[in-house]
């Protein structure tokens, strides 16, 4: 306990997570030796294929993490990863990917503006933009999984492997390799700490605050669209509802991550080893062919135990 | 004086013009005109959402929010499907144990929250999580057999409710003639809801609350007992939660642990809260605007009974109307001289 106490606060969270992502893959690997005598969570083949359906989570949550660093949140991930696949199957051919991504752009574009003009709270605003796209949806659709296929590059980027690797950890490695750069090395990166932490001070100290607002929610719906657009290729359609398991989870891991719920601490690390924790906890629990009751409440209990763990806050930031 | 209560509750006194418009516009519009058993339909679809929305609304105004409100509602909707069986008096010993459930959980939510020192955003997030998984445990499937006297009696108007218990000479009193026709499950929501939330209110708890969401260190500093209204705050939002679960258990006659259920219904919840004129910024509002704010969302919904809309665009219409109705509340931001003041 000394030597976690000794580690720099924003440091501690990341540690503490890795400690139990290594508790996880002990426990599950235990438990498949006494078994059944094997041992296949340490068999590369078997995590490379864990971290493949871990890239969708992992590409939401780092947006998701642009925003809670604002200290808001976007509810608006599951249609908009939803929309962004369905788009690019309609569109299909070269143009399926960019048609993907132009929604996540624009979808960034509303909610940047809806909370940093509007002042509207994020999270009734994306709420709301959510509702509106699952219109769309069902209006374009007819309500049904549309019948248009994923494109072959789509297909490649989410399904294949080169050299054994599936290339969706590519693209998971190029997203967060940029967000990661973009956080510490850019000044807009500074920007979205200061903004997060008192956006009134980040304003006046000369801060384009509503700039950085719109930046970041764009980045979080790209992320979405991304994730979106890969899933597509991963099950080669778009599907209605195929965003909804991603919106908990990708909170959840930021948290986990040690990015703070109210804004302005966080580093992308974390966010990172939160994903993997909550994937392997995941193929864990299916191992062990645990139900979903069982596996919702042992959920809710490592969020908060974690936390717990984590040690106590300031009460109050005022 | 009546100006003056208007302008001090601007929020909630445009949620309650804009659901009365919409409900009076409704029954105009409505082919049989006005009658007792849309009424009364109309009042049995908005118990459930204006008791999650009432719960919602505790911890919104000390600044939080209770992502568990529709997990618990669920959860206590299970528990109620087993325990409200039997004579009367087993019933009734059901319903208290329902009640004292979802109030149980709620309080553990504020504990977590006080003593635990987490957010209760992400609190919430993990024991709602945490109350679906216990349903689906008590409910794998679809079930239960609640007595139908009591769904019967519970989800019709007061006559049918004294007709199904002999009260009042089977409902043919002369002095129960003028309420006859009232919805049971309207009168339910209002003596909960003016019963519970407006005493409670007027408690020195009730008031730190407010001050809570105002300015907590504030709070803090003159000495006001700000844990235990935190932890007062999540109990009542349990409670409420669970009057909506004991409804919902009663009025479908089974306990279903349907998780997309209950996060429409926390969502909705939200929804609700703000168009009730709740800040989500806390300090401002109260339950009574979430119901009338509840009443505006289903209304909605009614219309698309009457005005033949293709099912297919109904969700979209439900999003900008939602969309159009938070950013009413925007526009202070035009009437604001000091840019400062926005980035509260």
């Amino acid at each position: 306990m000394n030597a976690l106490s000794s580690l720099a606060p924003e440091n501690r969270p990341i540690v503490i997570a890795l400690g139990f992502t290594l508790v996880i893959i002990l426990v599950g690997t235990g438990y498949t030796l006494i078994t059944q005598g094997t041992a296949p969570m340490l068999m590369p083949s078997y995590l490379a294929q864990q971290l493949q359906i871990g890239a969708f989570l992992g590409i939401c949550a780092a947006g998701m993490m642009m925003v809670i660093l604002m200290g808001h949140i976007d509810l608006s991930i599951p249609w908009t990863l939803t929309a962004a696949a369905m788009m690019a199957t309609t569109v299909g051919g070269y143009w399926a990917i960019p048609a993907g991504l132009a929604v996540g752009l624009v979808v960034g574009i509303v909610n940047g503006l809806g909370v940093s003009v509007l002042r509207i709270p994020s999270m009734i605003f994306t709420l709301g933009v959510d509702t509106v796209l699952r219109g769309l949806m069902v209006a374009h659709t007819g309500g049904f999984a549309p019948q248009t296929e994923a494109t072959p590059l789509m297909r490649f980027l989410a399904a294949d492997r080169v050299f054994g690797i599936p290339v969706a950890l590519f693209v998971w490695a190029a997203v967060s390799v940029l967000i990661a750069g973009l956080l510490s090395r850019t000044g807009f990166g500074k920007a979205v700490y200061a903004t997060g932490a008192k956006e009134s001070a980040a304003f006046l100290s000369g801060i384009r605050t509503k700039r950085v607002i719109v930046g970041a929610f764009i980045i979080s719906s790209l992320c979405a669209a991304t994730a979106g657009v890969l899933l597509a290729g991963y099950s080669a359609k778009a599907y209605q509802g195929m965003g909804n398991p991603y919106l908990l989870p990708s909170i959840a891991a930021v948290v986990l991550g040690g990015t703070h719920i109210l804004g302005g601490r966080g580093r992308y690390v974390g966010t990172l080893i939160g994903v993997i924790l909550i994937v392997f906890l995941n193929s864990v629990l299916s191992i062990m062919q645990m139900p979903e009751a069982v596996r919702q409440i042992i959920y809710g209990a490592v969020i908060i135990g974690m936390l717990l763990v984590y040690g106590r806050e300031t009460t109050s930031r005022n | 004086m009546i100006a003056k209560t208007i302008s001090r509750n601007r929020g909630f006194a445009a949620a309650l013009g804009l659901f009365l418009v919409l409900f009076v516009t409704y029954h105009i519009l409505h082919p049989r005109g006005f009658s007792t058993a849309v009424f009364i339909q109309n009042a049995n679809e908005t118990v459930a959402i204006a008791f999650v929305a009432m719960a919602q609304t505790i911890p919104v105004l000390i600044g939080g929010l209770d992502l568990s409100v529709g997990a618990v509602m669920t959860l206590t909707a299970c528990i109620a499907s087993y325990l409200v069986v039997g004579t009367p008096a087993q019933m009734i010993l059901g319903m208290f144990l329902t009640l004292l459930a979802g109030t149980a959980f709620g309080v553990m939510n504020g504990l977590i929250v006080v003593f635990g020192r987490i957010q209760p955003i992400i609190a919430t997030l993990a024991t709602g999580a945490i109350a679906i998984g216990l349903a689906l445990l008590l409910r794998p499937s679809p079930g239960g057999d609640i007595d139908a006297d009591l769904n019967w009696a519970l989800t019709n108007s007061v006559f049918d409710f004294a007709e199904t218990y002999g009260l009042a000479d089977d409902g043919n009193a002369a002095w129960l003639q003028p309420f006859a026709n009232i919805p049971v499950p309207l009168i339910i929501l209002l003596v909960v809801g003016f019963g519970v939330w407006v005493p409670f209110k007027r408690t020195v708890t009730g008031r730190t609350l407010y001050a809570i969401g105002s300015a907590e260190s504030a709070a803090k500093l003159s000495g006001l007992p700000v844990r235990r209204a935190k932890i007062a705050a999540f109990g009542l939002a349990g409670f409420f939660a669970s009057c909506g679960g004991l409804y919902l258990a009663i009025q479908t006659s089974s306990g279903n642990a349907d998780i997309t259920q209950a996060g429409a219904y926390t969502l909705n919840s939200i929804a609700a809260v703000v168009l009730g004129g709740t800040s989500l910024l806390g300090g401002i509002g109260g339950a009574i605007g979430s119901l009338v704010g509840a009443g505006i969302l289903r209304v909605i919904s009614f219309y698309f009974r009457i005005l033949s809309v293709d099912p297919l665009i109904q969700p979209l219409i439900e999003g900008l109307v939602l969309l159009a109705a938070v950013s009413l509340g925007a526009l202070r931001t035009l009437r604001v001289k000091n840019k400062l003041e926005l980035f509260r």
